[in-house]
């Protein structure tokens, strides 16, 4: 039998993963404090504009966004397939392109910065 | 020691004679500490010779009376009647097609368990006067758990993905060849992986994680098959992206 080729989209989504099981929950956290008005002045609003207009932290900002995104479009995928519908491919299709969109959003912002 | 009657409900089969599976109700008095199985041989020791059943050693080690109790794969050695209230519904094993009874054809697995050649292959061979294969504790450890295996096929009764896709080779016949690939004596992981790296292999399992919720002893087979995924991408990222790098 032949190997598979699913470690390229697996990878992505096995890093997203990772990511985000540690960077969201620290998201939520800063959110609610910034919507409380108690943000730590190291992540104002201002300091993260300053930190987000250098190229190595888009060139990082922009891998997260990728990977967190890709990470969800997978498990998406697999959920959906394990709940029946069995049009994978067009499944994959979309998600991943909802994915790639998102990614390519966030380097239009970015680059406008 | 106390008594109590228990009522169970088997799903009986006889290829012979019905057309369809249908379950049978037994009442039958039982000692307190009893164990499914206790119950079954009980039944068919006094009320029913003809109730068909798999089993042999009564203590986990045999694998070979794995049955759904109550919807939930289970050694019925291992299932005790105090554990459950009311009508106990006894099953064969979900996803295997039933000889007779709660007698599942196991064809498939033992198919699968081959393919994916779980026994040693040497790096090299050397001859016996040259002795023992030598391994330190540290390497025994990185395998010993996936040996525990009994082949019972629990995990592949409570794997909703080799429900959905039978040519799925599942989790215990991964954790087993990841448990030789990770033996430091041996060197088949290149032939293994032509099997479990291939999509009816790891790429099958959406990580739902069941197998190890239910094995009986503590393979943790889901653990096993994540492992070989990051392995599997790993060997694919270097075979494809960097292909001066050797094997
Ligand atoms: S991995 Fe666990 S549940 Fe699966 S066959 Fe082996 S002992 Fe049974």
């Amino acid at each position: 039998m032949a190997r598979s080729n699913k470690p390229i989209v697996w990878g992505p989504f096995a890093a997203g993963g990772t990511l985000t099981a540690f960077l969201t929950p620290a998201l939520i956290l800063l959110t609610l404090l910034a919507a409380l008005g108690h943000a730590p002045d190291l992540l104002a609003y201002e300091r993260l504009h300053a930190v987000a207009s250098h190229w190595l932290a888009k060139l990082v900002i922009v891998g997260i966004v990728f990977l967190s995104l890709w990470s969800a479009a997978h498990r998406l995928r697999i959920t959906l397939y394990d709940l029946g519908m069995r049009a994978d491919a067009l499944v994959a299709t979309v998600v991943y392109l909802i994915a790639v969109a998102g990614t390519l959003a966030a380097i239009v912002y970015l680059l406008r910065i | 020691m106390s008594e109590r009657v228990v009522e169970l409900e088997v799903l009986r089969y006889n290829p012979e004679t019905d057309s369809e599976p249908h379950f049978q109700r037994y009442s039958v008095s039982c000692e307190e500490e009893w164990v499914v199985l206790d119950a079954l041989n009980k039944i068919k020791e006094t009320i029913d010779p003809t109730l068909s059943y798999r089993w042999s050693c009564h203590m986990a080690v045999c694998g070979s009376c794995g049955m759904m109790v109550n919807g939930e794969p289970k050694l019925a050695c291992k299932a005790f009647l105090r554990t459950f209230d009311g009508v106990i519904r006894v099953e064969p094993l979900a996803h295997f097609p039933i000889e007779r009874d709660l007698v599942t054809v196991i064809d498939d697995f033992v198919m699968k368990l081959k393919r994916v050649k779980p026994y040693l292959i040497p790096k090299q061979d050397k001859p016996v006067s040259e002795g023992e294969y030598l391994q330190t504790p540290a390497e025994l450890k990185k395998y010993k758990q996936y040996t525990l295996c009994i082949n019972c096929m629990l995990c592949y009764a409570a794997c909703p993905e080799y429900g959905l896709i039978p040519n799925y080779i599942g989790p215990a016949a991964i954790a087993l060849a990841h448990r030789y690939n990770q033996d430091s004596r041996d060197g088949g992981r290149d032939e293994r992986q032509e099997e479990i790296a291939a999509t009816e292999g790891v790429w099958d399992c959406s990580f739902v994680g069941a197998c190890s919720e239910v094995c009986p002893e503590h393979v943790d087979p889901a653990g096993a098959i994540q492992q070989v995924k990051i392995k599997s991408m790993v060997d694919w990222y270097k075979e494809h992206l960097m292909p001066w790098v050797k094997k």
